[in-house]
């Protein structure tokens, strides 16, 4: 992260750290094995990517910065409407326009958001983030001019990548382009997560009152995180609509705040890969329920929610746990020590 | 002044919901997102037992107050007791999950349709004051709501028992060495949080609708009065909703191109201005 000079030559432990293990590498050869393993299925590995960047953008400020939001939709909504009406009112159809387009302006949100957010703690930090997205999610309701309320955005159309690569109805080009800006976004994720400011970022969710004296500026940080985290959020917004070339009110659901933070929880929080598998684990679980199940999905998600907390959230017990732990140990290649 | 009215009438029952989130979020620190979904199962309850039984209107009120009770108990006794000490996610991520859960039962019990009520005679009509006409049915929440808040505002707050729950709320190391049966005070704490949910939930299907979604539709609105009007406050939590109850009314009347944006924002500006609430004390 620019603009943070570490008064102290940076420890042991952060330099060096920055160097990719074989087992990231073999990490990153999934997305590559799912387009040969499942070529009928890419809408729906495109979908996981995407969740999987909505994810790691809430692993920012939940698992590195230990605040905790409930509407973090609000921002993969911004994102998404964003995205959606640049191709639909100013005929802008460049994607990757749009993504910056939809960074920028979720930057924007989660820039005026943050001192709301500072604001408070605990309960009323919570109920904040709730309330901003409920803001959002109505006033995208009722602006039906603009985002067409509940029937949503259609007719998001995009010009081909780079002018070469056009969104084919096999979801191809749209599967590449999301894992290549997952990727993307992950090594920079990475890389801030790894510098003095990521450091610091750690030191305020375990001691927010000690680093003060340590002469790190609380509030600027988060706020700072919070935006950066806001901007991830806005992408993954923009993956989707430009994916599905439509924009639906249910970006901004308070279903997606909700699942999404499962969805970190089941990876677990902190470690970035957490939000990727996490991803992956809890989107092949919907899927296959949904499909086993479509009238009763909901009630099993509810209860991998529960027990989540019950049985994997203290210790080793809890099928979760112990499968997160083992991908961990093989990805990692290291005990998860938290 | 219609407006008015119907706006003091949803403010009580909105009071009488969440007054039992009062109780569990605002005394005993749980974040249990899940209320709504109390208040959803009495208000099932009560139309079972009215519609397929017949069941007079009061006493399925009472089963319905009851069973969400009951439910309250055996919640209280499974699950969420593991959940006293623990951080504010797993709070959160466990009420969800009770949410979903208890949406998809619904549904699955009785589809996803809303579910119609046929309020008794009695509470049915209209009636002609000199300068207003009120229905009988909102002056029936008004006059509830307030037997409510006053009941509860006693009980909290002059009986034993409420001593005893603020004592185990506050230090339950030093209550439990006074020989405050402290489990005991957060069962029963619990049960009455979850009843009056039920009880909301059943005499407020007319006003609210009722189906599947409702613990997720009303969710929001329920925190909304227990955060504006601060933790553990009873008249904070009866002034937020009424004020909460004409805002919503007033506003979907007059300004209906805005919905319930207004009670978000008024809900985001109150807990930026006075994060502890109207009446809450400030969190120590």
């Amino acid at each position: 992260m620019t603009g943070v000079v570490s008064p102290m030559a940076a420890p042991a432990a952060l330099r060096g750290a920055g160097a990719w293990k074989p087992a990231e590498l073999l990490f990153w050869t999934l997305p590559v094995i799912g387009w040969f393993a499942f070529p009928e299925n890419l809408p729906l590995l495109t979908q996981i990517a995407i969740t999987a960047l909505f994810a790691l953008s809430l692993d920012l400020v939940l698992g590195v910065a230990g605040m905790v939001t409930l509407g973090h939709a609000a921002f993969f909504g911004v994102g998404a409407y964003a995205a959606g009406m640049l191709p639909a009112y100013l005929g802008i159809g460049d994607p990757l326009l749009g993504l910056v387009a939809a960074a920028a302006a979720a930057a924007l949100a989660g820039a005026l958001t943050s001192p709301l957010m500072l604001r408070g703690s605990g309960l009323s930090q919570l109920m904040v983030s709730v309330g901003i997205n409920a803001m959002l999610y109505e006033a995208a309701n009722k602006a039906t001019e603009v985002t067409g309320g509940v029937d949503g955005l259609p007719g998001v159309e995009n010009t081909p990548l780079f002018g070469m690569w056009s969104f084919d109805l096999y979801g191809r080009t749209a599967y590449v382009y999301a894992v290549v800006v997952l990727l993307l976004l992950f090594w920079m994720a990475r890389r801030v997560v790894r510098s003095p400011f990521g450091v610091s970022l750690r030191g305020i969710r375990l001691n927010a009152a000690r680093m003060p004296a340590l002469g790190v500026p609380v509030n600027r940080r988060l706020a700072v995180v919070w935006t950066l985290a806001a901007a991830y959020a806005g992408v993954a917004g923009a993956l989707l609509t430009q994916t599905t070339q439509f924009v639906s009110i249910n970006v901004l659901g308070f279903d997606r705040s909700a699942e999404v933070l499962l969805i970190l929880i089941l990876g677990g929080a902190g470690h970035l890969y957490g939000a990727l598998v996490g991803a992956v684990a809890y989107m092949s679980i919907h899927h296959l329920l949904a499909d086993i199940d479509p009238e009763f999905w909901q009630f099993w998600i509810g209860l991998i929610f529960i027990v989540v907390v019950l049985f994997a959230r203290d210790g080793a017990l809890g099928a979760a746990a112990r499968i997160r732990d083992l991908i961990r140990n093989l990805i990692l290649g290291r005990g998860a020590s938290r | 002044m219609t407006i008015l009215f119907d706006g003091i009438a949803s403010g009580m029952l909105l009071f009488l919901i969440s007054s039992g989130l009062s109780v569990t979020l605002g005394l005993m620190g749980i974040i249990n997102l899940a209320h709504g979904a109390f208040a959803m199962l009495g208000g099932y309850v009560c139309v079972v037992a009215l519609d397929r039984y017949g069941i007079p209107f009061p006493v399925a009120v009472l089963m319905a107050t009851l069973s969400a009770a009951a439910a309250g108990v055996a919640l209280e006794r499974l699950v969420y007791r593991r959940l006293y000490g623990a951080g504010q996610l797993d709070q959160v991520l466990f009420s969800i999950g009770l949410i979903f859960v208890s949406m998809a039962l619904a549904r699955w019990l009785f589809g996803p349709q809303p579910q119609p009520i046929r309020l008794p005679g009695w509470l049915q009509g209209q009636v002609q004051l000199p300068w207003i006409e009120i229905g009988v049915y909102r002056a029936f929440l008004i006059v509830l709501g307030l037997v409510v808040a006053v009941t509860l505002h006693r009980a909290v707050g002059v009986t034993r028992f409420g001593a005893r729950l603020r004592a185990a709320v506050d230090r339950p190391a030093v209550a439990r060495g006074l020989g405050i049966d402290v489990d005991r005070v957060f069962v029963v704490a619990f049960a009455i949080g979850s009843a009056l949910a039920g009880l909301g939930g059943a005499v407020g299907v007319e006003l609210l609708g009722l189906d599947p979604s409702f613990p997720l539709r009303y969710l929001v609105y329920f925190l909304i009065v227990v955060v504006v009007g601060g933790s553990g406050s009873f008249e904070g939590s009866l002034v937020a909703s009424v004020l909460i109850g004409i805002f919503d009314v007033a506003g979907k009347y007059y300004v209906p191109q805005v919905g319930s944006f207004i009670i978000y924002t008024v809900m985001v500006v109150m807990l930026i201005v006075r994060p502890q609430g109207l009446f809450g004390r400030p969190s120590p």
